[in-house]
C-alpha cells in the first residue's frame, strides 16, 4: 500500500505559499528572456577572452583563424549566461544563502510574458516546449527541403558541395537532438503529471532548467553556420570531426547541452512517476503513455551521459589535443563509433517509444473498448527500452570492428521486433469489433501504424547482415529511419496535437483543416520515401550531392514530393495559427469522450491541476465494460487519505 | 495475422466470421505477392548477380521480402478490414464491447508466432554471414568468416585457378581510391580491374579519416579505416563494369568520391596488369613499399608538409595545398 499513499504525503495539500513577500520590479529588471539574452552576450564574451587567455598557445589543427577553446569556452559560458539572465540559478543562490524561496510556483491564468521566463509550472513549460519544438521541426523541415532542391539535379548546382554537407548536417543533427523531446517535452511535461493525479512534477526547477537548455542548443547549432558548418553529419565521426573547422564546436556543444536537458527531463519524469502518483494509481493503472514516457525516461538517463562523454573527448581532441580519436598518436576512431552508437542506438527508441505510447493511448479512446493486452503492451515498451542498449554496433557491420560479433547483433537487433510487435498486437486486439471513430487524432495514429510497419519491416533487411552490406548507408537505411521517425513519431506527434491541444489550450483545431493536413502529409509522405528504399538499393549512398544519372527521375519525383509534404506542414502551421488565434472555438469539456483522468479536470486546467488529490478508482480504459467505476474520485472526503495513512501507520 | 486467425469464431455466433475472411484475403494477397516476388522480382533485385557477394545479398533479400510481405500485408489486411466493418455507425454514441474473450490464448500465440519467425531470420542470417564468407562485408584484419576463401599463398606473386587468391588493396583517401596490386609488383593506380571467376581479397584503408569502400555491383561493403586494414572476399562472376562509391561520410567531396572498375577475362586481366606494372615500374620505386597500413605522417613528402606547416598533435591530418581541394 505504500506506493498508493506516497504521493499524498509528497504533496502539502495546496502546495505551500511562496515564502517572503514579492517584490515587484519593474518588467525590465525581471529575469526573462531579454535578461537572459544579455547574460549570453556577456558570457560568450567573457569565455572567448578566457578561452584565448588559456589556449592561445595551442597551434591550431585546422585552416580557422579561431582557437578553438575560445569558441568552446565562449559557448559554453554563454549558455551559463543565459541560464543566469534567466533567474535559473536565483532560488539555488537563496537557498545557499539560507533565505526563504518559493516552495512551487502556481502561475496565475492568462498573462502571455510567463511564457517568456522560468516558471514552475509544468503547464507553462509544457506550451513552452510545445512552440519550441515546432520551431525546431520547422528549422530542421526547412533544411530538407534545401536538401531536396539541391538532389533535383545529379550533380551540384544550388549549394556548393560545402553549403550541402552544412545543410544535411543541420538538418540531421537539428532532427535527431531537438526532436528527441518533441513528445516527452510537450506532452510529457503537460500531461504525465495530470494523468497520474498529480499537483506538480518532482523537481519544476530541473524541469523548466532541461527546458530552457533548448533554445540555447538551438542557436548554438544553428551559429555553426556562421563558421561554415561542421562536415560530419549528424554522427559527427572522429576523426573527420577532429580534423574540421569551428562550426564542429557548435555542433559539440549544442548536442552535449540537449544530451544535458534530456538527462534532467528524464530524471524528473522518473522521479515524478515513481513518487507522485495519486492513491489508486498502480502500476498496472498507469496509462500507457505515461509508460511510454517513463521507459524513454530511462532511456534518457543511461543514454545520454555517454553522448556527453565521448562530445567531451572530442572537445578536447580539438582544443588540448588529447588523442582519442586520433589513430596517428594510439586514439581510435573505432572508440568514437563505438561511443556514439551506444548512445545513437537508444536515441532511436528515444524517438520511437514516444510515439508508440501517443497511439496506444488514443486508439482505446476512439475505438472505444478497453486497450487490449494492456500489460503486453506496458512489457513491449520495456522490453524495446532494455533490448535496445544491446544492439549498438549494427551500425558498424561494414566497419571491420568484431566480425566474430556480428551474429550476436545480428540476433540482438532482430529480437527487438518481438516486442515491438506487441504494440501492434495492442492495436489489433483493441480493433476488433469496435467501434472505430475516424477524427483527425485516430487518423493520425492509423497512419502512424501503417508507416512504422513499412519502418520496422525494412529494419529486418538492415539487421541481416548480408543483406545490410548493400543497405547500409545508402538511401536505403535513410528511407528505413525516415519511415520510423518522420512516419513514426511525427505522426503519433500530430496525432496528440490535435488529441490534448484542446486539454492544454480549451481550444479544438479545426477538424476540416485537419483531415486535409492529414491526408495530404500522408500521401506525399509516402510518396516521398517509399522511392528512397529503391534509390538506396540501386546505389545511392546518403549524403552525397552527386549521383547516377540514371536515378535522377526518381529523385526527382522524390523532390516533388517533399516540397509538397512541406505544404502539407504549412496547412498544419495555417490551422494551428487559424484556430488558436484568429477562431478560437473554445472546448473546455472533454470533447473526446475520454475516460483519461487528465480529461477529468476542464480545459486547460485550474493552476494546482486538481484542487484535492484524486482517488484513482479505476484503469483508464475501461471503456464498454460493465460495471466499470469512474476513472477516479476527484473530491474525496476530506481526511479519506490522511485517516488511511494514519491507519497505514505511515507519517502524513 | 496470428491474432486474427487465433480468434475464436464462437465468439461471433450471428456474425459473419470475421477472422476466417480477414485470413483469406490475407492468404491470397501474401501468396500473390510472394509469387511475383520471388519469381518476377526476385531475378532483378539489387545490387544483382555480378559477383558471388552480390548474388548471396541478392537471396537475402528476396528471402526477407518474402518473409516480410506476408507480415505486412497481414497487418495492412487486419487494419483495412476493421476499418471497413467496425466503423461506428452514425448516430451510436454506444462504447464498444469490453474486454476481448480468449485474451491471454491470443497473446501468447502471438508471442510464440514472432518469436519463431524472429529466431528463425536471425539463424537464417547468421547461417547466410558465415557460409559465403561474410558475404561481401568488410571484416576487419582478422577475418572471422573465411569459409571456402582460398589461402594467400603468396603476396608477391599471382596466377589464375590456383590456390592463392588474389590481393587487392584499396586505399581511400579524401576524396579518391586507389588499388594497389601487390602481386604484381605492388603498382598503385587509380583503376580497378578484377579478372572474372577469381577469388578476390579487397585489403581496404584510408590514409586519413573513415571512408567506406563500396564496390556496388560486386555487393562488397568494407569501411576505411585509418591504420586499420579492413578485408572482404569476392568471386567476380560475370565481366563488365561495376561503379565504386566513398559510403561514409568523409568531407567535402564525399559526394563526389566515386570511380567505376571493371571485370575482365582472365587474359585480358593479366594483360593489363603486367602491362601496368611495367609502365608504372618507375613510379612503383618512390611509393613507400607495400604494407597493410599506411603512416601518412611517414609517406615522404606528406611528412615535409607537416612539419612545415608546423602542425603538431591530434587533427594533424589535413594534406595541405599540393593535395588539390578539387579531384
Amino acid at each position: 500500500m505504500a506506493i498508493e499513499i506516497q504521493p499524498e504525503r509528497a504533496h502539502e495539500p495546496g502546495g505551500r505559499e511562496p515564502a517572503g513577500p514579492q517584490r515587484l520590479r519593474p518588467w525590465w529588471a525581471r529575469p526573462a528572456v531579454h535578461t537572459g539574452i544579455a547574460g549570453a552576450v556577456i558570457g560568450y564574451l567573457f569565455g572567448h577572452w578566457l578561452g584565448n587567455f588559456l589556449g592561445g598557445g595551442y597551434e591550431q589543427a585546422t585552416f580557422g583563424e579561431e582557437n578553438n577553446m575560445a569558441i568552446v569556452l565562449g559557448y559554453v559560458f554563454a549558455t551559463i549566461g543565459w541560464l543566469a539572465g534567466l533567474g535559473v540559478f536565483n532560488d539555488a543562490g537563496r537557498f545557499l544563502a539560507g533565505k526563504p524561496f518559493p516552495e512551487i510556483e502556481h502561475e496565475p491564468a492568462g498573462g502571455l510574458a510567463r511564457y517568456f521566463r522560468l516558471t514552475l509550472d509544468h503547464k507553462v513549460v509544457g506550451i513552452q516546449y510545445l512552440v519550441g519544438m515546432i520551431i525546431y521541426f520547422l528549422t530542421g523541415g526547412l533544411f530538407a527541403m534545401a536538401i531536396r532542391t539541391e538532389l533535383l539535379s545529379p550533380t551540384y548546382h544550388l549549394l556548393s558541395p560545402g553549403i550541402y554537407l552544412e545543410v544535411v548536417g543541420e538538418h540531421g543533427t537539428m532532427m535527431m537532438m531537438m526532436m528527441s523531446s518533441v513528445v516527452l517535452g510537450p506532452f510529457g511535461q503537460y500531461l504525465a503529471p495530470l494523468m497520474i493525479g498529480s499537483k506538480r512534477m518532482a523537481f519544476p526547477r530541473l524541469e523548466a532548467l532541461g527546458f530552457w537548455l533548448t533554445p540555447a542548443a538551438f542557436v548554438i547549432l544553428l551559429s555553426a553556420v556562421l563558421w561554415g558548418g561542421f562536415p560530419t553529419g549528424w554522427t559527427g565521426y572522429a576523426d573527420l570531426s577532429v580534423q574540421a573547422t569551428q562550426g564542429m564546436d557548435a555542433y559539440l556543444v549544442a548536442f552535449g547541452l540537449m544530451g544535458i536537458s534530456m538527462i534532467l527531463a528524464g530524471f524528473n519524469i522518473i522521479c515524478t512517476i515513481i513518487c507522485y502518483r495519486a492513491p489508486g494509481m498502480r502500476w498496472s493503472r498507469l496509462p500507457i503513455f505515461v509508460w511510454s514516457m517513463f521507459t524513454v525516461s530511462f532511456l534518457q538517463v543511461l543514454a545520454a551521459p555517454v553522448l556527453v562523454g565521448a562530445f567531451y573527448m572530442t572537445i578536447t581532441d580539438r582544443t588540448v589535443e588529447t588523442a582519442f580519436f586520433t589513430p596517428d598518436l594510439g586514439g581510435s576512431t573505432y572508440l568514437y563509433e563505438n561511443l556514439f552508437w551506444f548512445f545513437g542506438h537508444p536515441e532511436v527508441y528515444i524517438l520511437a517509444l514516444p510515439g508508440f505510447g501517443i497511439v496506444s493511448e488514443i486508439l482505446p479512446v476512439f475505438c472505444r473498448r478497453p486497450l487490449f493486452g494492456y500489460k503486453v503492451g506496458a512489457a513491449g515498451m520495456l522490453g524495446v527500452a532494455i533490448l535496445s542498449f544491446f544492439v549498438w554496433q549494427h551500425h558498424l557491420f561494414d566497419s571491420g570492428m568484431d566480425p566474430d560479433m556480428r551474429p550476436l547483433f545480428m540476433l540482438t537487433t532482430e529480437l527487438i521486433s518481438i516486442p515491438t510487435g506487441f504494440i501492434y498486437l495492442t492495436a489489433m486486439g483493441t480493433f476488433w469489433k469496435a467501434k472505430i471513430r475516424l477524427t483527425v487524432p485516430m487518423l493520425f495514429a492509423l497512419g502512424m501504424y501503417f508507416n512504422f510497419l513499412i519502418g520496422g519491416i525494412s529494419g529486418v533487411f538492415l539487421s541481416d547482415v548480408p543483406a545490410d552490406t548493400t543497405s547500409h548507408g545508402s538511401f536505403f537505411v535513410m528511407a528505413h529511419f525516415h519511415y520510423t521517425i518522420m512516419g513514426g513519431l511525427i505522426f503519433a506527434f500530430m496525432a496528440g496535437l490535435y488529441y490534448w491541444l484542446p486539454k492544454m489550450t480549451g481550444i479544438k483545431l479545426n477538424e476540416r483543416l485537419g483531415k486535409i493536413q492529414f491526408w495530404t502529409m500522408f500521401v506525399f509522405f509516402n510518396s516521398t520515401f517509399l522511392p528512397l528504399f529503391a534509390l538506396g538499393n540501386m546505389g545511392m549512398p546518403r549524403r552525397v550531392f552527386e549521383y547516377a544519372r540514371n536515378l535522377e527521375t526518381l529523385n526527382d519525383w522524390v523532390s516533388i514530393s517533399a516540397f509538397l509534404l512541406g505544404g502539407s506542414i504549412l496547412i498544419f502551421l495555417i490551422n494551428v495559427v487559424w484556430s488558436t488565434i484568429v477562431v478560437r472555438v473554445p472546448e473546455t469539456g472533454n470533447p473526446w469522450n475520454s475516460r483519461g483522468l487528465e480529461w477529468q479536470v476542464s480545459s486547460p486546467p485550474p493552476p494546482e491541476n486538481f484542487a484535492r488529490i484524486p482517488v484513482v478508482l479505476s484503469g483508464p480504459y475501461e471503456y464498454g465494460v460493465k460495471g466499470a467505476l469512474p476513472v477516479a474520485d476527484l473530491n474525496p472526503p476530506p481526511g479519506l487519505i490522511s485517516s488511511a495513512l494514519a491507519a497505514s501507520g505511515t507519517e502524513a | 495475422m496470428a491474432a486474427a486467425q487465433a480468434v475464436p469464431a464462437s465468439a461471433a455466433r450471428r456474425e459473419p466470421r470475421h477472422g476466417l475472411r480477414i485470413a483469406v484475403i490475407w492468404v491470397v494477397l501474401s501468396v500473390a505477392a510472394d509469387l511475383v516476388i520471388w519469381f518476377a522480382w526476385g531475378p532483378h533485385m539489387p545490387p544483382g548477380d555480378m559477383s558471388s557477394s552480390a548474388a548471396d545479398q541478392q537471396f537475402d533479400f528476396n528471402v526477407l521480402a518474402v518473409i516480410g510481405a506476408p507480415v505486412l500485408i497481414g497487418v495492412w489486411t487486419y487494419f483495412g478490414y476493421a476499418l471497413t466493418v467496425w466503423r461506428q455507425k452514425e448516430g451510436d454514441d454506444e462504447d464498444g464491447p469490453g474486454y476481448l474473450p480468449g485474451a491471454v490464448r491470443i497473446q501468447a500465440t502471438w508471442i510464440a508466432v514472432t518469436s519463431a519467425i524472429v529466431l528463425g531470420l536471425a539463424g537464417f542470417g547468421t547461417y547466410e554471414l558465415i557460409a559465403p564468407a561474410g558475404a561481401g562485408s568488410g571484416q576487419g584484419p582478422q577475418p572471422a568468416f573465411n569459409n571456402g576463401v582460398l589461402a594467400a599463398a603468396s603476396d608477391t606473386s599471382w596466377s589464375p585457378n590456383t590456390n592463392n587468391i588474389l590481393q587487392v588493396q584499396v586505399i581511400a583517401q579524401q576524396w579518391l581510391f586507389t588499388y594497389r596490386y601487390p602481386q604484381f609488383g605492388g603498382f598503385e593506380t587509380t583503376d580497378l580491374v578484377l579478372p572474372v571467376g577469381q577469388q578476390v581479397r579487397f585489403n581496404v584503408t584510408s590514409l586519413d579519416v573513415v571512408h567506406s569502400f563500396w564496390a556496388y555491383q560486386l555487393g562488397v561493403k568494407a569501411d576505411a579505416n585509418p591504420f586499420v586494414n579492413d578485408v572482404a572476399y569476392t568471386t567476380p562472376k560475370q565481366a563488365g563494369g561495376f561503379t565504386v562509391r566513398c559510403d561514409e561520410l568523409c568531407g567535402l567531396w564525399h559526394g563526389a568520391m566515386y570511380d567505376y572498375g571493371k571485370v575482365e577475362s582472365v587474359p585480358d586481366f593479366l594483360n593489363w596488369a603486367h602491362s601496368t606494372e611495367t609502365q608504372l615500374t618507375a613510379v612503383t620505386k618512390t611509393l613507400p613499399p607495400y604494407a597493410l597500413i599506411y603512416t601518412p605522417s611517414e609517406i615522404s613528402g606528406l611528412a615535409k608538409f607537416y612539419y612545415q606547416a608546423g602542425v603538431p598533435g591530434a587533427g594533424a591530418q589535413y594534406y595541405g595545398p599540393q593535395y588539390p581541394a578539387e579531384p
